[in-house]
């Protein structure tokens, strides 16, 4: 499955000059001896430059430990993760994370939090300022720039770590369920918000979610998970035109892509359920 | 399934219809009144299935209250069957016949699953321990649940913990069931495994039910009544009949009339998505 | 449900809240006062109707009549000033010696595993019991006083300080990793003011546990302070004035604890909600 899922994204991703990041056979697992559990297994996928991937699975199946072998959190025990050709082994600004939980730093300001990377690796004062003015802009958040995140709302906190992220030029931005935990129309127009922001910048995204809505409307690519331990179940070209408009929800190509990676995840979910020996699902059965 | 096998039809199929007319909620703030519902009207009809969908903080946690009777309305009048349960001057007691099941969970981790459904009816001595525990039994069973009820919360998935708060509300035989986004947090696959829960438990024996949610695709897949409220002040922006046949099944998520009604539903609730969204960002400068 | 209704409300009490905590805080000082006033006449009432094991109590009046008695001599408030003194030099001292204690050991874990076994078998030890130690170990009998009254203090801020720096949730340091930190922007960007809540915390307590032992040092070792001034009237048998040292002593901890609060307050400013 995973050889087919590679060379069928090979095949839509062109030629290899075009590929940004490259997952391959990645195996990793935590404990020893009886204790050991495999998280991921022979994961093999690939983003091409200026692609927005939205990767779905399972809740507990191993997105997080995917997104932090990719930040170079972890390093993974076989196989090889490999950024514009060059091995991934620690964590670095040219691909910077946006967490679930936002790791906005409490005691800084926003200004202070956006500008944290620029000062740390000691970029001229006048241009960080500057960058910083436009980037906040952008987002919408100038002028809450002396606002504690603690004084924001959840909306806000999300774009200031966006904004966080995006004044370090990152290659590769990676978003782990950025959204979670905000109201259902809220997130609506966070996705929106990003969407703009992708769609004018390019910015190659790597997008983590368990909401299949969300991974459909954003995509370039959609890659399903398997339960744990991870693998590539299946990787579905998402063909929706850009501009993306909220509209397109109710398209007749949503509802499609919609119906088929609906009924991957509930394939998925069944067996998981199946091997764990709790029948959430015989509820379902019946109807 | 037939209707006589069921063990909580409410007593009378009639009972339930829930009339809303020009409700409106002002709080009281140091700095002025801050109107949350205004001239709100709305009817339900008795074994009707509403859902009610808008922006969070618009004020639908306020109607829902004031059917509950947790909270007061400022002028206006909510009629419970043709009689005045709540208006300006009157604020009806929560009772078992208006159960709400709210978006947080709310199971007592200290008890088993069993002792948890059949808590209520028991302490309030309306039904003895051996009839709550059978009729508890039998709900259990007739969800495919039969066999946790030994279980405490903890060790079952939080979608079942869900549906036992349910069942934990329908133990009372109410006549209304109101539900404050109960599937928040919960991802696609639970959601969908909640909504076939529901919609059988609602087949089996019709009631009126309030459910309030964010999720436009949850509130045409459930409801026959779809309400889009505006953003604060609270009003009935748009009301649509769904329409879909019941019972329902998921495949009808996909058909073409559903698409045709989330289409023509999606304008309407975005706008307003996005006007509680520019004033919540004015509000907070 | 809660939070619906908070959100609703939240917005609009923004212009004025400040009128809202003007009038919080009126309501709170009558609440006070009105408690005060009760709590005075109830000692009356307790002093006149000779209450079994009571009876010694000394009337409001004559504890006050004493107070303005003495407060007029310089020799009170030379007790203030020093015990003032020996609180704040033992105090600080706890803080310049504890807070990197506490930082190293949180961040590193051999040093932990080293000091820390020590540092448990001494910590449970109350600080009253080195009182014999310290007047024996120091030549005089004010460093005594010093010193007892920093080892209150600081095995709490250096336990806390230790917690706070172990409880940063490693998502900040790996954002700051991400975002290209060094480990010396770590420590003094992601560390200390993620620590500095529970520095903070460490203080508030520290300063509390400096008077109890200040005053049990004062009162064994002591030949001025406001321990020393409730003891030597306990000696003479004058009770109203065991009462106003007493009641010298609440008001001197009090005090002492609102500056360090609000000091704490002042370096936290993202604590505070608009």
């Amino acid at each position: 499955m995973t050889d087919v899922a590679a060379a069928q994204h090979a095949g839509n991703g062109g030629a290899d000059q075009g590929l940004l990041l490259s997952v391959a056979d990645v195996t990793k697992s935590f404990g020893e001896g009886e204790e050991r559990q495999v998280c991921l297994e022979n994961c093999s996928f690939s983003i091409a430059r200026g692609e927005l991937c939205t990767v779905i699975g399972p809740s507990g199946c191993g997105k997080s430990t995917l997104i932090n072998l990719i930040a170079g959190y972890e390093s993974p025990e076989s196989g090889s993760i490999t950024l514009e050709g060059s091995p991934v082994t620690g964590p670095g600004s040219d691909r910077l994370v946006v967490f679930q939980e936002t790791t906005l730093f409490p005691w800084m300001t926003v200004y202070g939090n956006v500008v944290f990377g620029c000062k740390v690796k000691g970029r001229s004062p006048r241009e960080t300022e500057e960058k910083a003015r436009q980037i906040l802009s952008k987002v919408g958040l100038y002028e809450f720039r002396d606002r504690y995140p603690s004084q924001l709302s959840g909306g806000m906190q999300r774009r200031t770590e966006l904004a966080r992220a995006l004044i370090n030029d990152p290659k590769l931005m990676i978003l782990d369920e950025p959204f979670r935990g905000l109201d259902a129309m809220t997130k609506e127009l966070m996705q929106e918000f990003y969407l703009k922001l992708f769609e004018e910048t390019g910015l190659t995204t790597l997008f983590v979610t368990h909401e299949l809505e969300e991974a459909i409307f954003m995509a370039d690519t959609l890659v399903l998970l398997t339960h744990r331990p991870a693998r590539v179940k299946e990787v579905l070209p998402i063909d929706l035109p850009r501009p993306r408009h909220f509209s397109m929800m109710a398209s007749k190509k949503y509802f499609d892509l919609h119906s088929h990676a609906m009924e991957l995840l509930v394939e998925e979910a069944k067996w998981a359920f199946g091997s764990e020996g709790v029948s959430e699902f015989d509820t379902v059965a019946g109807s | 399934m037939q209707q006589t096998a069921s063990v909580t039809k409410p007593s009378s199929s009639l009972r339930g219809s829930i009339s809303i007319k020009r409700v409106s909620k002002v709080y009281e703030t140091s700095g002025g009144g801050l109107t949350a519902v205004d001239n709100c009207s709305l009817d339900i009809e008795a074994g009707q299935f509403v859902a009610i969908v808008g922006p969070s903080g618009c004020g639908k946690t306020t109607l829902l209250n004031a059917i509950a009777g947790f909270d007061t309305i400022s002028s206006g009048a909510v009629l419970f069957d043709g009689e005045v349960i709540a208006s300006g001057k009157k604020q009806i007691r929560p009772g078992p016949d208006r159960v709400v099941v709210f978006q947080n969970g709310a199971l007592f981790p200290w008890k088993t699953l069993m002792e948890n459904i059949i808590y209520g009816p028991v302490r309030q001595k309306r039904m003895s321990r051996q009839d709550a525990e059978k009729i508890a039994l039998g709900l259990l069973k007739k969800v495919g649940l039969e066999g946790i009820q030994d279980k405490y919360p903890d060790e079952v998935s939080s979608g079942m913990q869900r549906r036992v708060e349910i069942l934990r509300a329908l133990i009372n035989q109410p006549t209304v069931m109101l539900l404050d986004e109960p599937f928040r947090a919960l991802d696609a696959v639970a959601k969908s495994v909640m909504h076939q829960f529901l919609l059988e438990l609602y087949d089996d024996s019709p009631r009126t039910t309030m459910f309030i949610t964010h999720d436009l695709d949850e509130a045409i897949f459930l409801a026959d009544k779809v309400v889009v409220m505006t953003t604060r002040p609270a009003r009935v922006k748009t009301m649509l009949e769904v329409g879909l046949p019941r019972p329902r099944t998921r495949d009808l998520a996909d058909s073409e009339q559903f698409r045709k009604i989330k289409e023509s539903l999606l304008g309407v609730v975005h706008e307003e998505a996005l006007k509680a969204f520019q004033s919540g960002e004015r509000e907070m400068a | 449900m809660s939070s619906t209704t908070l959100k609703m409300k939240g917005p609009n009490v923004g212009g004025t809240v400040s009128t809202y905590v003007r009038n919080a805080l009126s309501l709170k000082t009558l609440e006070g006062i009105s408690t005060l006033i009760a709590f005075v006449a109830l000692w009356q009432a307790v002093v006149a109707l000779r209450v079994p094991y009571l009876s010694n109590l000394p009337y409001p009046g004559d504890v006050w009549r004493n107070f303005t008695d003495v407060a007029v001599t310089t020799g009170y408030w030379i007790n203030w000033v020093d015990s003032i003194k020996r609180i704040f030099v033992s105090f600080i001292i706890a803080q310049v010696v504890g807070i990197p204690l506490g930082l190293f050991m949180g961040m590193s874990r051999p040093f932990k595993q080293m000091a820390f076994p020590v540092f448990e078998l001494v910590r449970p030890i109350p600080p009253i019991a080195w009182i014999p130690l310290a007047i024996l170990f120091w030549p005089t009998e004010e460093l005594s006083i010093y010193a007892l009254t920093f080892i209150g203090p600081f095995f709490v801020i250096v336990l806390n300080v230790m917690q706070g720096v172990t409880s940063i949730d490693q998502s900040f340091k790996r954002a700051a990793l991400s975002l290209g930190a060094k480990p010396s922007d770590i420590f003094w960007k992601i560390m200390l003011p993620g620590a500095l809540p529970s520095i903070v915390t460490g203080m508030t307590v520290g300063i509390g546990v400096a008077w109890n032992v200040l005053i049990a040092a004062e009162m064994i070792a002591g030949h001025t302070g406001l321990g020393r001034m409730t003891w030597e009237a306990y000696t003479n048998g004058n009770i109203p004035l065991i009462i106003v040292g007493m009641a010298s002593i609440g008001l001197a901890g009090y005090l002492c604890s609102g500056l360090v609060r609000a000091v704490g307050q002042r370096c936290m400013p993202w604590q505070k909600r608009v």
